[in-house]
């Protein structure tokens, strides 16, 4: 067991994969000698060589495209896209191709591909550096996201992903990165070394993806979350003192739909919460199904916090980030509804 | 200050609309075998010439000439002009069968078999194919059952591919064939990562891209030379120019290179030009270039100069934009003809031999279309299950997907 930050379990992951299974390749914008902007592929390359871990050009048509041919030769690729607001030029190769290569040749080819990219804001990175896309690729049927909250998770959940027969789309939020943020952004930053989640085997084990994480047990209402709102949802269940069941969907699709349903069944109130921009946005999916499952149960109508939709602002960011306080007042209105 | 004038768009425009007389004075064609043959480890600044040039091997009287010449036996050479003839009687069928209703649609090779069968005969058991919508002939001379690919083209019972895929979008792994999409270029930068990934493994395999004239104005043409080239990945990248990209004429996605075998010399890639309705020479040059990639030599761009005979699809009508004697202008004739006339001229075959071949030929067609249809067509009789709607989208149906499958009733 060893304290990792999410950069740490993220590159742990791909290292333990790569130990097990020479099919596994990492490459991307970056990620050979230098380890990434990020760092999450650093050493790989000297550990595993240079046709195991290597450099592209900036070209992410031509990463998940050239993945989707190793894909079908029989390899692993674990891509790195430098930050998901780049994963456009990328998005036919994903959509078209990737996810239904098993499908439209029945299974005669296959494409277990891990497209991992640095999601949402919190770092000023503007409207080109902070995008959350996952309702793009949840809309999009045979693609597998996943988004996990912290470096337990990630290290589990990636390796889960790597092993997975089918396209997975790993979305690492950047802001938690190096702490569990709350959105406290005026607060000093509270490191993974101080919190449970930060403690990572060093070792191979999996989590399966589907599969949600009560992170906080409460009675009065149920937030959904994921990436980085987990842990401003904690916070402002903390701030409001509400009492409030906090769930970790962790995984998009396949979606955990028991647990929503149990928790909001047991509470009658539900608050759905992510920082993507809120129209047509992957919480409306999750509304409609707490609606059409639960709908005797809820005494309040159900509430979205999410980020505006307008471009991510730099200057104006913590006015766009959906913090505390704001997911705090849905609490308090859908105990008062 | 020097007065310009004003800015004027430049659109390019084909040599001749419908009414017009069919011209081709512009395509520009080198004598059978002048064009040299390179070592296969030439250097692509050195073999300039070769992506603007044509490589020919047979000439107007049906001689196998120059230093592409003679890789072929008289076996091989009797057996391409059957592959050839196959595919042609099987498009004449399968068009014929869409007109009757048998399936929603269908993509004919008429013109251009010498292509794909050729191609074939230069790669091993293994390679992989990354093919477009007008590549059968890679199945056809790799002896894939027909009556398979009329399974998939009439979306019956049998369908390998369940009815999810549009007619002619075959796949088979075992034939070195990749899943058609259906969309278009995506394909052609996947082909450089299943020989990056050859490489990546040190096998000896190789993989071939394929792409049309069109299609090479797609970014993911761009994304698949700078991958090759940077990796020097083992693949063949193929460019089938056939002059017409549905309605639109190939210089719309050319400009102003010249050729679309030039766009391989900006990346170092030797580029070569070739005669597509020779099958000789398309066979030569494959040979080429996949020697090139076993030897780890990298990636060779290959154009075939060729021409669409019918239409692009079932779905449109050519006489609206080109005129409709346009194909007997066409200065390369047309590959079936010109090989019969080589095997004449060399004693290998005859005029009665190719009408029996033919007779025989269209005999295994409609046999393998009987058999097919035992197994339903499109509209009547056996179909693929509503279950296989639902199926395959992933190794393990996920919930939701299960849910909706019961609501559907199955």
């Amino acid at each position: 067991m060893a304290r990792m930050t999410m950069i740490e379990a993220v590159r742990s992951a791909m290292d333990v994969a790569m130990g097990r299974d020479e099919d596994v390749v990492v490459f991307g914008e970056d990620v050979g000698y230098f380890g990434g902007v990020f760092r999450c592929t650093q050493g790989l390359q000297a550990k595993y060589g240079k046709t195991r871990c290597f450099d592209t050009p900036i070209n992410e048509s031509g990463i998940v495209g050239t993945a989707i041919g190793m894909a079908a030769y029989g390899l692993k690729p674990c891509v790195e896209i430098q930050f998901a607001d780049y994963m456009y030029p990328a998005y036919d190769q994903l959509t078209q191709e990737a996810a239904r290569i098993r499908y439209r040749s029945n299974g005669d080819f296959t494409c277990p591909i891990v497209v991992r990219m640095p999601t949402g804001g919190g770092i000023f990175g503007g409207q080109t550096h902070s995008q959350s896309p996952e309702a793009l690729f949840t809309h999009v049927c045979g693609l597998k996201v996943v988004v996990p909250s912290n470096p337990y998770d990630a290290k589990g959940l990636l390796i889960a992903a790597i092993e997975d027969p089918d396209p997975v789309m790993f979305l690492e939020p950047k802001r938690l990165y190096n702490g569990p943020f709350d959105g406290h952004h005026e607060r000093p930053v509270t490191p993974w070394s101080k919190h449970a989640l930060g403690d990572v085997p060093d070792d191979y084990y999996s989590i399966p993806i589907g599969k949600a994480e009560v992170r906080r047990q409460g009675s009065a209402v149920t937030v959904i979350a994921y990436g980085t709102m987990v842990h401003v949802a904690l916070a402002a269940a903390e701030d409001t003192g509400i009492d409030a069941e906090v769930i970790d969907l962790r995984s998009l699709l396949p979606l955990d739909l028991d647990a929503i349903v149990k928790s909001v069944s047991k509470t009658g109130r539900c608050v759905v919460v992510h920082e993507a921009t809120l129209t047509s946005g992957f919480g409306g999916e999750i509304v409609a199904l707490v609606q059409e499952h639960c709908f005797y149960h809820l005494e309040a109508p159900v509430m979205r916090v999410a980020g505006w939709d307008t471009p991510y602002p730099h200057a104006q960011e913590w006015d766009y980030f959906p913090g505390p306080a704001r997911v705090g007042r849905a609490l308090t209105d859908v105990m008062e509804a | 200050m020097v007065d310009t004038g004003h800015l004027s768009l430049h659109v390019p425009e084909p040599a001749v609309r419908p009414g017009g007389q069919p011209d081709f004075s512009n395509v520009k064609i080198a004598r059978a075998g002048a064009v040299p043959r390179p070592n296969v480890d030439a250097a692509a600044e050195d073999i300039r010439d070769l992506a603007y040039s044509i490589i020919r091997v047979l000439s107007r009287d049906g001689e196998a000439v120059g230093p592409w010449a003679d890789l072929l036996s008289d076996d091989d050479l009797r057996t391409g002009l059957r592959h050839m003839m196959t595919l042609r009687a099987f498009d004449s069928r399968m068009l014929m069968a869409q007109r009757q209703g048998k399936t929603s649609f269908y993509m004919q090779h008429l013109g251009e078999e010498a292509v794909s069968c050729a191609f074939r005969k230069a790669l091993n058991k293994g390679d992989m194919n990354f093919p477009t919508y007008r590549q059968a002939g890679l199945l056809i001379a790799d002896d894939y059952p027909m009556v398979e690919m009329m399974n998939q083209i009439y979306s019956n019972e049998s369908d390998p591919l369940r009815g999810r895929q549009l007619p002619i979008m075959y796949s088979s792994k075992e034939h070195g064939f990749f899943t058609i999409s259906g969309n278009l270029a995506t394909q052609y930068v996947q082909a450089v990562g299943w020989a990056m990934a050859s490489a990546i493994k040190n096998d000896s395999r190789i993989a071939a891209a394929w792409i049309g004239d069109g299609s090479t104005a797609e970014s993911d043409f761009h994304s698949a030379l700078v991958f090759a080239s940077t990796y020097r990945a083992p693949v063949i990248l193929n460019v089938v120019n056939n002059q017409w990209a549905i309605s639109t004429f190939q210089g719309i996605a050319r400009g102003g290179s010249g050729t679309f075998a030039a766009r391989g010399l900006g990346f170092g890639i030797p580029a070569l030009r070739v005669d597509g309705n020779d099958y000789l020479a398309v066979h030569a040059v494959a040979c080429w270039a996949a020697e090139r990639a076993r030897r780890n030599l990298g990636p060779t761009l290959i154009e075939y100069v060729t021409y669409r005979v019918g239409a692009h699809s079932t779905s449109d009508d050519p006489s609206a934009y080109r005129p409709k004697t346009e194909s007997e202008a066409w200065p390369l004739g047309d590959p079936v003809l010109r090989l019969k006339k080589h095997l004449i001229l060399r004693g290998l075959w005859s005029e009665e031999r190719h009408v029996q071949a033919e007779a025989e030929i269209t005999d295994e067609v409609i046999a393998a279309q009987r058999k097919a249809e035992e197994h339903g067509t499109m509209h009547a009789g056996g179909r693929p299950s509503v279950r296989d709607i639902f199926d395959g989208v992933y190794a393990e149906m996920p919930p939701h997907l299960r849910r909706q499958r019961q609501k559907a009733g199955y």
